[in-house]
């Protein structure tokens, strides 16, 4: 087995109208790390996600996910490996009980019926819900529905995390909560985000798209404070490493 | 307008909230109830075009179940009345179709048409009341698992159970964009024109479309293989065969006996 969870060489996709989104994208992840892709809007990070889980089918490249060359025969095994966190938990949950929705994935990959509910109760105390089990998810407020999500791929025992603006549509207390509980979580994380403060927080290293390519890959802290890098990518620093903008001191 | 259409989504979504109160029918299993409406609504259906004595001792058993799970009975007679537009337009027309006198009242006399009408009006009421009753003490996605218990095919409580799940997903996109329609449109009546409306009409199918694709995604992504399971134990013991035979006997026999007319005999023998 590589040393490297996720491995991908020089990955290129086009869109069947022939748009390009990834023009040769080429990265490695190692185990336990955590990860920021950061890119202006239609840079490719959403394209290169649902390449990780198999949704997409790369034009040219491969990409690698544990020990399995991501084909259509190892999909199901790279599917258990990634848990897959969408942007929009309407989307994601779509079971009527927030009890079914954690349980989707385990009861689809063949758990016993005693051992799915004991996935999903402890799924949902990972993230702290328990109380919510029975609740159809429609009348969740946003931030529960972003815990119930995460659950729904937790029960799954996933080895990489891969989420989706995970923060989007947070007020500031959820956002807070949400990233101690990611935190504390010892999965491979790899998060798509424009939340850069968030990124400070939880990832060691980030790797910037900017149209369809890899513009720069290295740690955090590094890359937000290259000015010229950020500016070319059509990004800003994160708030908290620019000055106080009431005392007007350097941060 | 919109107003409007919000306060019927969150009276929507109000029988769900009725429907995680904890009662001893709450507790009830789903099959139970499921079957005794059933049981309940063939009864109601199956009487003659021109019965309303007969139907009248059917409103015992939605009393009893308001009564029992301590339903609010103005919100369900607010439901009924939202969807009788349906029923009357149904029926008006009997009174003018019908013409002949069935009852003598004194001096006057009521035709065929008019009888038939009520007894339609009761019948509409007695067996969506009763629906709207299941849903409201057992809720739906319960009541979608309850019927593939039973042996309903997978295929059609899967779809239900999604469509009811989507409900409010689609029925919140739909205010969204009429909000952002009368905001910026600013015809005093506030009238929606045709064109404009097919447009709305289109961008929600695409977005519907665009949403199924993002859902499939997410179920992909969870080791999805064209099958959903549900783990769900129920149990029917002697409580739930007790109700079931209790009232299903009680409509039988309110079916095959015509309970007022014997009371009404028993009555005035006795007067008599």
């Amino acid at each position: 087995m590589s040393h490297h969870i996720v491995e991908v060489k020089d990955l290129k996709f086009h869109y069947p109208d022939q748009t390009p989104a990834l023009r040769g994208v080429s990265f490695q992840i190692r185990h336990g790390e955590s990860v920021a892709i950061v890119g202006a809007n239609g840079a490719g990070k959403s394209t290169l996600l649902l390449h990780l889980n198999g949704y997409l089918t790369p034009t040219d490249g491969q990409v690698r996910i544990g020990d399995y060359q991501l084909t259509p025969e190892t999909v199901r095994e790279v599917r258990r490996t990634v848990g897959m966190v969408f942007q929009d938990p309407d989307d994601q949950l779509f079971m009527s009980t927030v009890f079914d929705d954690v349980a989707f994935g385990p009861l689809n990959l063949g758990f016993t019926p005693e051992d799915v509910t004991a996935r999903v109760e402890k799924a949902l105390a990972t993230v702290g819900v328990s109380h919510l089990k029975n609740r159809p998810p429609h009348r969740l407020s946003t931030g529960q529905k972003r815990r119930v999500a995460i659950a729904s791929v937790l029960s799954m025992s996933p080895d990489i995390l891969v989420m989706d603006e995970p923060s989007a549509g947070l007020d500031p207390r959820a956002r807070t909560q949400l990233i101690e509980l990611l935190k504390s979580f010892e999965h491979t994380k790899i998060i798509a985000t424009h939340d850069l403060d968030m990124v400070v927080d939880l990832c060691e290293r980030t790797i910037v798209m900017h149209d369809g390519l890899v513009s720069a890959d290295g740690p955090t802290m590094e890359i937000f404070s290259d000015d010229k890098l950020l500016a070319a990518s059509c990004l800003e620093k994160p708030l908290r490493m620019q000055g106080c903008p009431i005392c007007r001191c350097k941060g | 307008m919109s107003t409007k259409i919000d306060r019927a989504f969150y009276d929507i979504g109000h029988l769900d909230i009725l429907a995680e109160a904890d009662t001893p029918l709450h507790r009830l299993d789903p099959r139970a109830k499921l079957l005794t409406t059933a049981v309940f609504v063939v009864c109601v259906v199956s009487f003659g075009k021109y019965e309303i004595a007969g139907l009248l001792p059917f409103f015992l058993y939605p009393a009893v179940v308001i009564g029992l799970a301590e339903l609010p009975l103005s919100f369900l007679l607010r439901k009924l009345l939202l969807v009788s537009p349906f029923v009357i337009f149904i029926g008006i027309f009997n009174p003018w179709l019908d013409r002949e006198v069935m009852v003598q009242l004194g001096p006057v006399g009521i035709s065929g048409g008019w009888v038939s009408f009520a007894s339609l009006l009761l019948r509409f009421s007695l067996t969506v009341g009763a629906a709207l009753l299941l849903i409201a003490t057992t809720g739906f996605g319960t009541i979608c698992m309850a019927l593939e218990q039973l042996g309903a095919p997978r295929v059609f409580t899967v779809q239900l159970l999604l469509l009811y799940r989507y409900l409010f997903v689609l029925i919140a996109e739909s205010i969204r964009m009429m909000r952002a329609q009368s905001l910026r449109s600013f015809n005093a009546k506030g009238r929606i024109s045709y064109r404009v409306f097919l447009q709305m009409l289109g961008n929600l199918l695409l977005r519907t479309i665009d949403r199924a694709q993002r859902i499939h995604m997410a179920m992909l992504s969870r080791a999805f293989t064209g099958e959903i399971r549900i783990v769900r134990q129920f149990s029917f013991g002697y409580k739930e065969a007790c109700f079931l035979a209790g009232f299903g006997g009680l409509f039988l026999c309110l079916r095959l006996t015509d309970l007022t007319a014997l009371l009404g005999s028993l009555v005035l023998g006795i007067t008599g």
